[in-house]
Formats: C-alpha cells, sequence, structure tokens
C-alpha cells in the first residue's frame, strides 16, 4: 500500500484485492453518550504484523473488545477468514482462531507456569475433557513454548509470583498454545524494560515468520515502527490514516491528533 | 524423584489405612451414640465434598446448597410415599433417582444463577433456597407443607439401626470424593480453577466458561440432593425449616474453608474436626444453640489466622521447611491439591 489516505470506506485499507485475514465493516459502539468506536471499517492481512495506534479513549481496546467477543457491538460486521463472526463469545471465537493478551498482563495466578499455558489447550470429546490435564505431548508443547520465551525455569511457578515481565511472556505464550491464526496483543511493550522489550518484539516477529498474524495496539511508538508493517491510526472511534509506518508517521491528520485539535 | 515416590506411597497406604477405618467403624465402636456422630460426620464429609466441586474450584460461594439438600429430601420421601415403597433396603435404591431429580432442578436455577458473579450470585443462591423452603411449606397437598412429610420407619433397631445409614453416608461421600479427585486432576477441572482465577481471562483462552460452571454446579448439586435423600431416611421425618435448613448450607461452606477451599482433602479434614465437636458441644450443652458461637468463632479464626484454611498453610509450610532444609533449596514451590 502506497503512502496513506484516509481511510473511511469499507474497503479503504484493503490494497490490491488481497484477502484480509480479519475484516471489520462499519463497526460502532457507543457507552451511554460517548462513542467509542464510530463507524470503523480496517482489515488486517494474512501474515502481517499490523499495529493499531491513536490517543488515549481513541477505542482501541474496545475494538479489541468487540472483535473478540466480549462485548457486543451496536452496528457493523466482524469477520474472520471470510465468515462472520458476529454474535459468537470470546470462548467461540478463540476457538476459531483469534487470540488476544490484555492490557495489563492477565494469567492465572494460582496455577502455574505450566498449567497456565495448559489451560487454552483445546481437546475434543468429553472424554478428553474428563481425563488429566497434564498429557505429555501438551506438556511437552508447552514446556517448548516457555523455553522459547525464555522462562522455563519457571515452569512450575505459580502465576502470581512471576515478575511483570513474565507474566506478559507467559500470556502471550499461553494464547499461542491453540495455534491461533490471528493474535490481537493490547499493548505488549507497556511497562516493560528496554531489554524484555527487545525480547518480546524479537518473539513477536518469529512467530510471525512462522505464520501467525499480528494485530497490536501500542503507544510505544518506535516499538510500533520497528515491528510493524502496516499501521492504522485511530481516532474518535474511527481509521484517520493506514499504510506503512514511515508514511503514517509523516501524515500531517495524525499529527494533528496527537498533537492538536 | 525418589522421595517424590515415596511421599505418594504414603499418601496411598494412607488413603487405603483411613478409608479401611471407615469401612470397620461400626464393628469398631457399635454403640448408637458414636455412630450416630459417625453418619453425620460421614454426611457432612459428602456434602463439603460436594460443595468443594462448585465452590473450591470455581470460586463460586453458593450459600443455598441447603436448598438442594432439602430437595433430595423431599424427593426421596415423596416418591417412597407415592410408590408405596416399605421400610428396609430398598428405599436407598432409589437414593439416585433423588438426585436426578435434584440435578434437573440444580440445571434450571444455574442457568439463571450463573449469570450472576461474585456477591450478586451468593444472594441469588440464598434467595433460592429460601424460595424453595417456602415451596416446602407452602405446597401442602404435595409437601404436607408445615405439617411435614414421614419416611418409612426402618425395621432394623438396636445397635444396627445407625449402621445401614452409616455405609450409605460412606458410599456417597466415597463417590463425591472420587468425582472430586477426578475432576481435579483433569482438564475440565483445570478449567474450573482457571475460572476461579480470572473468569474473563478464562474465556479469552477458549474455556466456555458457561458450560463449565453448570456443570459443576449440577454435579455438586446432585451428590448434595442424594445425601439429603439418605438424611431424610435417616431422620424419618422431615418439615421444610429441618431440611431446608440455612444452617446445614453454612456448615458445609465453613467445612471447606476451614479445611481448605479448592483442596481435596480439605473439605474432609473441616468436617472430621467441625461435625463431631458440633455434636459434642450439643450433647454436653443440651440442645442449646451454643455450637452456633463457636462456628461464629471458628469463622472468624479461619478468616483471621487461616485465611486458606488448614491444608494450604500446611502444605506452605512443610514445602518453606522443605526449601530451607533440602538438598534442592533452589526447588521452585508448587501449590498442590493433596
Amino acid at each position: 500500500m502506497e503512502g496513506s489516505h484516509r481511510a473511511f470506506g469499507v474497503r479503504a485499507i484493503q490494497g490490491g484485492g488481497a484477502v484480509s485475514l480479519l475484516q471489520i465493516d462499519n463497526l460502532s459502539k457507543r457507552f451511554g453518550g460517548v462513542v467509542a468506536v464510530d463507524d470503523c471499517s480496517l482489515a488486517v492481512a494474512p501474515g502481517s504484523i499490523t499495529g493499531l495506534i491513536g490517543p488515549n479513549g481513541s477505542g482501541k481496546t474496545t475494538v479489541f473488545n468487540l472483535v473478540t467477543g466480549f462485548i457486543r457491538k451496536d452496528t457493523g460486521s466482524v469477520s474472520f477468514n471470510s465468515k462472520s463472526i458476529d454474535g459468537l463469545g470470546p470462548d467461540r471465537i478463540y476457538g476459531l482462531g483469534i487470540g488476544r493478551t490484555f492490557q495489563l498482563a492477565r494469567i492465572f495466578p494460582r496455577l502455574t507456569a505450566v498449567e497456565n499455558m495448559l489451560v487454552p489447550v483445546r481437546r475434543k470429546g468429553l472424554r478428553a475433557l474428563f481425563s488429566r490435564a497434564d498429557w505429555g505431548h501438551e506438556k511437552a508443547r508447552a514446556m517448548e513454548m516457555l523455553e522459547f520465551l525464555e522462562i522455563s525455569h519457571v515452569a512450575n511457578s505459580l502465576g502470581g509470583a512471576l515478575s511483570y515481565g513474565q507474566r506478559k511472556l507467559l500470556e502471550l505464550g499461553a494464547v499461542m498454545m491453540a495455534e491461533p491464526q490471528l493474535v490481537l496483543l493490547d499493548e505488549p511493550a507497556g511497562g516493560v524494560n528496554p531489554a524484555l522489550l527487545e525480547r518480546i518484539g524479537d518473539r513477536i516477529r518469529r512467530l510471525n515468520d512462522r505464520g501467525i498474524t499480528f494485530l497490536l495496539v501500542e503507544h510505544n511508538m518506535s516499538f510500533v515502527m520497528n515491528l510493524c508493517s502496516e499501521v492504522v491510526v485511530l481516532y474518535r472511534g474511527r481509521p484517520i490514516a493506514t499504510g506503512a509506518p514511515e508514511a503514517v508517521r509523516k501524515d500531517p491528520t495524525v499529527l494533528d491528533a496527537y498533537l492538536g485539535a | 524423584m525418589r522421595l517424590l515416590r515415596q511421599a505418594n506411597n504414603l499418601k496411598v497406604s494412607g488413603i487405603v489405612v483411613l478409608f479401611a477405618i471407615a469401612l470397620a467403624l461400626p464393628a469398631i465402636s457399635p454403640d448408637p451414640a458414636t455412630t450416630n456422630i459417625a453418619v453425620f460426620t460421614m454426611m457432612y464429609i459428602g456434602l463439603a465434598t460436594a460443595w468443594n466441586i462448585m465452590g473450591g474450584y470455581t470460586g463460586y460461594i453458593s450459600l443455598g446448597h441447603a436448598g438442594f439438600f432439602g430437595f433430595g429430601s423431599y424427593t426421596l420421601g415423596l416418591l417412597l410415599a407415592h410408590l408405596g415403597i416399605k421400610a428396609g433396603y430398598t428405599p436407598f435404591l432409589f437414593v439416585p433417582l433423588a438426585g436426578l431429580a435434584t440435578a434437573v432442578l440444580a440445571l434450571a436455577i444455574g442457568w439463571f444463577a450463573l449469570r450472576t458473579r461474585a456477591a450478586t450470585f451468593v444472594i441469588v443462591t440464598i434467595a433460592f433456597m429460601f424460595m424453595l423452603q417456602l415451596l416446602a411449606e407452602n405446597l401442602v397437598g404435595l409437601t404436607g407443607g408445615g405439617g411435614g412429610l414421614s419416611f418409612p420407619v426402618p425395621p432394623w433397631g438396636g445397635d444396627y439401626f445407625n449402621t445401614p445409614y452409616y455405609y450409605a453416608m460412606l458410599a456417597l461421600a466415597t463417590l463425591g470424593l472420587a468425582i472430586s479427585w477426578r475432576i481435579r486432576r483433569s482438564k475440565f477441572g483445570l478449567g474450573l480453577l482457571a475460572i476461579r482465577d480470572d473468569e474473563d481471562k478464562a474465556l479469552a483462552v477458549g474455556v466456555p466458561t458457561r458450560a463449565f460452571k453448570l456443570t459443576a454446579f449440577v454435579v455438586s448439586a446432585t451428590l448434595v440432593g442424594m445425601i439429603g435423600g439418605v438424611y431424610g431416611y435417616y431422620v424419618t421425618y422431615i418439615y421444610p425449616q429441618f431440611v431446608v435448613d440455612p444452617l446445614i448450607g453454612i456448615s458445609m461452606v465453613l467445612m471447606v474453608f476451614l479445611g481448605g477451599l479448592g483442596t481435596i482433602s480439605g473439605p474432609v479434614l473441616g468436617a472430621l474436626i467441625l461435625e463431631p465437636a458440633q455434636l459434642w458441644l450439643a450433647y454436653n450443652f443440651g440442645a442449646s444453640r451454643l455450637y452456633l458461637v463457636m462456628y461464629a468463632a471458628v469463622f472468624l479464626g479461619v478468616i483471621l489466622l487461616l485465611p486458606r484454611g488448614i491444608v494450604p498453610s500446611l502444605v506452605e509450610l512443610v514445602e518453606r521447611w522443605r526449601a530451607r532444609t533440602g538438598p534442592s533449596a533452589s526447588a521452585p514451590s508448587k501449590a498442590v491439591a493433596p
């Protein structure tokens, strides 16, 4: 996609006729008198790392909550892999292949790190559901992921005993356990020290190399600019610019939204 | 590793010994005063274990389980009356039917109650319990209302009188423990614990929280309903305030809190401590409600001193000691359910 442009139309972001993995059309949500998301349309291309940025209160997290089924939209539609996911609950949506993390790393504090990893693993059938939680191959996969994130040394520690950075990594790892196609990350760099920030960025990139698509909300601009192949700027609940990071960064509308008006 | 296996062997043999003692109890100490205490203690082991499957694993505190207890009691009594079942061992065969009816009721109640969380859920369960009590009182044609409901009086007597009930309670408690154990280590149980820790997060990683909660609720209520059925047959006469008794509902909760919420052995330990203590108080100080004062004191003590209950606190103590003295001083601690 070349440069940036105002994106009010439905297909504004769908460049080159590529089929998008996630397609959001005319989504709206108001809380009382506040319009959190306002006729918002955007698309996430498969294989991309798309950044969703915008000033505080621009509706980024609300978009996440709408896509993942945590809150009900007023109007609009969301489709994933060209299939509508409207009206589905969060657990179903996760089952279809959309994972998410939360703004302030949410993990299960009274479960161990490994158990945290095993909760999202999907099993088919009642028998499987009522047999042991720690099947060897599932546990092996969990350990592998913990090693990949370099937190396997805390595998048997309770989630509540982990540092904030470890929790962030654990949450990211746990979401990956059901092999989602798309992962929504809500501020993956928030409250994290620079060294860890680098590790998180690197792991996201490597997971992306394995074919996982990311849509991330982030305030750390250098993190976004380094990582994302495409950026969508949200302002007052609707996209005002989309495109490559460098282009969006220089867009006067974006500067206006952040600095003035 | 060897230490771990030794500890495991110790645990298994401990369970076998305890179970053998429980089996032999009526033979060891056949006098009715003791077996009466044994029946009630075993009953509360079952009730606390059943309650824990919902309250302990998912963190949803129901104070209305006495409703299921009374419902099971009434269901068995009415079944026996309408089918003309004579006293003897046959009534015990109808206990699973009482459980089934309770399961249906729990499904309906859970369907609505589980739309709420936390304090609201607690209040909704209390409300349902009192609704059931009122219904039992007012549907005179069905239940006999305040006049109560009589069960057939068993033909056996003497020292043997309590024994069949004791074994029925033992069987239900064992069933409850087996289910609780199976759930605790299952994938389903892990989902319940995830709900306890952070329900929205569990939903976000694909746990079908509603179905899971409802299943745990129904399993828990079914066990309680069956135990209520046996209880009705044991006391042979019931009335609404007697079986849909808030104190029964609170007792099982208190036992779980004392022993350790969400553990398998905690509810057993809590029942083993509290129920004999209560009966002892009632025996020595008359049928006064002094035990209520004790319950209040125990509850305060638990909240202030052992907020997680006896078993988790002990486990933590042992692990801290092991970490300080053992060779694997750096081994990360793991909270296990003993």
